[in-house]
């Protein structure tokens, strides 16, 4: 995990004309990890995303940060030089399976047509190279599959196609938003299994976008805990499930379900978070001040610095210092 | 193989859905132009000026016109089953023999009407999705609603005062030039100077509505997951536009399309009197005045026939374009 920082991004900020969707938010990605990005619907994951690709919507806009990639500041590209790193270092699988193939092109043509573009491979070559990619994300018979088209596969299935077509050109970093989703139980952990399978082989740096703190453990070198656009938490997975910190996080503990058996963290009931990530709209402090169950009269007047309680870690919450919060914040009241 | 099989069932089928059709069609035809007031027989006699009763009556009984109504009905079907479009008492020919001489000079004129309307309509469609809500979107959308408002014999006018008259580029009636005895490519060039004016005149009220159906289509997929796939690939918004979001805004279109083509018969019948272009639609038109039904009936059953064949070929389109879609 020691490796050369890939991504570094600074300070990142989205704005759309009026809500800021992601604020201030930095990370880095070393060569070959996996960094997961957790945080509930509405919290900034995919804006987060899209900005790394330089595909956000038009009414979004980067007013601030920077977001160097193996020495190049992504913000400052022009459009002939980001889309030259577009599927070819940097590639993404998106949240919605069903809806992210064309319907109208054979997965064939849609898988070769990345390979011709950055490879400038015949059609003939990158089409048997697009066969050795379906066989790679393990689809059978992937010599009469790649003439399918995509009503034809299955969800778990096209997702497999949407792998092979974001790795065809073995991208330095793959950013998979919340790849299984849509997807049901069985068929997440075989997606989840392959997209670690190739980060290995691929030697790609994978962000693994969710909202399952389940899928964090099995996963993930590095966790990035986001509320409503900020970096609220940033842990080891071993160290954020066995000692969470910022009340957000052990809410979402608290209600993660599978978490329970594996890591005895809470033996209570699932709880819910009270409230929701709107009630974050407008607040001037900590945007979680509302839902908090140790909100402090501070807490609501200056966004929380981020504190740094050991090695790799990172909080933005000085209450659960104070003595005795730490308790109360636990049992999620 | 089985997907040319499938096709060739599909193709049958809809020729003997169109029987029934088709003779629900000539019944009611057959039915609503006798409503019209005065037959052949009055119309010739009229124009040879000095008629009496006997010549009228004698004029109607040599074409069967004296025959009661259901009798003349019996009668044509008859005709139909053996394969024969009846006899035109006023052009003195088989009703087959003269929609065959026009035939051809429509179709072309329908044909590469129709051609120009879906190639300007898609390419102006998508400049319009394209520039949506800037300067070149605003200009042809004003230029389209023109097109779409102004009656087509007008803007036929329009174009030969320009064209033919202050210009003088075109011509500006006429199917070829008179006499000329030009072979091969110099022949298909003639003839297309005499097709471009006529052909454009009938196309522009489609083109109208094919560009704003294009730029419509275009927007809404423009907004589709599998259009943002396609740019995270890094491909250039020239392949995006034409690939993936023009590729699926064409169904539409070609759906309008195919509709439209049994229509321009009717646009055809005015853009062939402005032009002096021997077709079908003049042919109607001269049948209409003439009262000369038999003639009339042909054309009508002619048409009813393109507009299914129109149909058939749409659905074959649309397998093509649509994978979703498959040939039923
Ligand atoms: N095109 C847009 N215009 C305006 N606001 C937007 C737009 N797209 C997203 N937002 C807002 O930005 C916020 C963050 O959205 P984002 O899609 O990044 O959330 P997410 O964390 O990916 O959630 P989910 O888990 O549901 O995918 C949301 O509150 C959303 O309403
Ligand atoms: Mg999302």
């Amino acid at each position: 995990m020691a490796n050369a920082s890939l991504l570094s991004v600074r300070d990142l900020t989205v704005k759309f004309p009026r809500i800021e969707p992601v604020r201030n938010l930095s990370f880095d990605v070393s060569e070959g990890e996996t960094l997961a990005i957790v945080g509930e619907s509405g919290s900034g994951k995919s804006l987060t995303a899209l900005a790394l690709m330089r595909l956000l919507p038009k009414a979004a806009q980067i007013t601030s940060g920077r977001i160097d990639f193996s020495g190049r500041d992504l913000l400052k590209l022009d459009d002939r030089s980001i889309r030259s790193l577009r599927g070819k270092e940097i590639a993404m699988i998106f949240q919605e399976p069903m809806t992210s193939l064309n319907p109208v092109l054979t997965i064939g043509r849609q898988i070769t047509e990345s390979l011709r573009l950055h490879e400038g491979l015949s059609a003939k070559a990158a089409r048997l190279r697009a066969i050795e990619l379906l066989d790679l994300v393990r689809i059978p018979a992937p010599h009469k599959r790649i003439d399918d088209y995509p009503h034809q596969l299955s969800g778990g299935m096209r997702q497999r196609v949407m792998i092979a077509i974001a790795v065809a050109c073995r991208p330095r970093l793959l950013i998979a938003d919340e790849p299984t989703t849509a997807l049901d139980v069985t068929i997440q952990a075989q997606v989840l299994d392959l997209l670690d399978r190739l980060r290995r082989e691929l030697s790609m740096a994978l962000i693994l976008i969710t909202h399952d703190l389940g899928i964090v453990t099995q996963w993930a070198d590095n966790v990035v805990v986001m509320y409503a656009g900020r970096k609220v938490e940033q842990a080891l997975p071993e160290a954020l499930f066995a000692d969470p910190l910022h009340p957000y996080t052990r809410g979402l503990l608290n209600a993660s379900p599978r978490l329970k058996d594996d890591y005895h963290y809470t033996d209570g009931p699932l709880t819910e978070i009270p409230g929701s990530i709107v009630s974050a709209i407008g607040e001037n402090g900590c945007p979680f001040a509302p839902r908090c169950p140790i909100v402090r009269s501070g807490c609501r007047t200056r966004v929380p610095d981020l504190l740094v309680p050991a090695e790799d870690r990172l909080v933005a919450c000085p209450v659960i210092f104070a003595e005795g919060e730490r308790h109360v914040a636990a049992r999620g009241l | 193989m089985t997907a040319y099989r499938r096709i060739g069932r599909a193709l049958l089928r809809t020729a003997l859905q169109a029987i029934p059709t088709i003779l629900v069609i000539i019944v009611l035809d057959f039915f609503l132009l006798q409503l019209a007031p005065g037959d052949a027989a009055d119309v010739m006699a009229g124009e040879a000026g000095s008629a009496t009763e006997e010549t009228v009556a004698a004029l109607r009984s040599r074409f069967g016109l004296d025959l009661p109504i259901l009798h003349r009905l019996f009668a044509y079907l008859d005709n139909l089953a053996h394969f024969s479009l009846g006899f035109s008492p006023r052009y003195n020919m088989p009703v087959a023999e003269l929609i065959g001489q026009r035939l051809p000079g429509t179709l072309l004129l329908m044909l590469v009407a129709l051609a120009i309307a879906v190639v300007l309509g898609l390419a102006l469609g998508s400049i319009m999705a394209v520039f949506a809500g800037k300067l070149p979107d605003r200009i042809i959308s004003v230029l389209s609603l023109l097109f779409y408002s102004i009656p087509g014999f007008w803007i036929g006018l329009m174009l030969i005062v320009l064209f033919s008259v202050k210009l003088g580029w075109l011509p500006s009636g006429g199917s070829g030039t008179i006499g000329s005895d030009l072979t091969g490519l110099h022949a298909v060039l003639d003839q297309l100077r005499y097709m471009i004016l006529p052909a454009t005149s009938l196309a522009l009220f489609y083109v109208a509505i094919y560009a704003r159906l294009t730029r419509a289509a275009m927007l809404e997929v423009k907004s589709q997951d599998y259009v943002r796939t396609a740019a995270a690939k890094g491909l250039s918004p020239f392949t995006i536009t034409t690939r993936h979001i023009l590729r699926n805004a064409l169904l539409p279109v070609t759906t309008m399309a195919g509709m439209h083509l049994g229509g321009m018969l009717g646009g055809a019948v005015v853009v062939e009197t402005v032009y002096s272009w021997p077709g079908l639609g003049r042919l109607a038109f001269e049948a209409v005045m003439g009262r000369d039904f038999t003639v009339l009936l042909g054309i009508l059953l002619l048409s009813s026939l393109v507009v299914i064949a129109a149909n058939a070929v749409v659905d074959l389109l649309h397998a093509w374009l649509d994978p979703r879609i498959g040939v039923r």
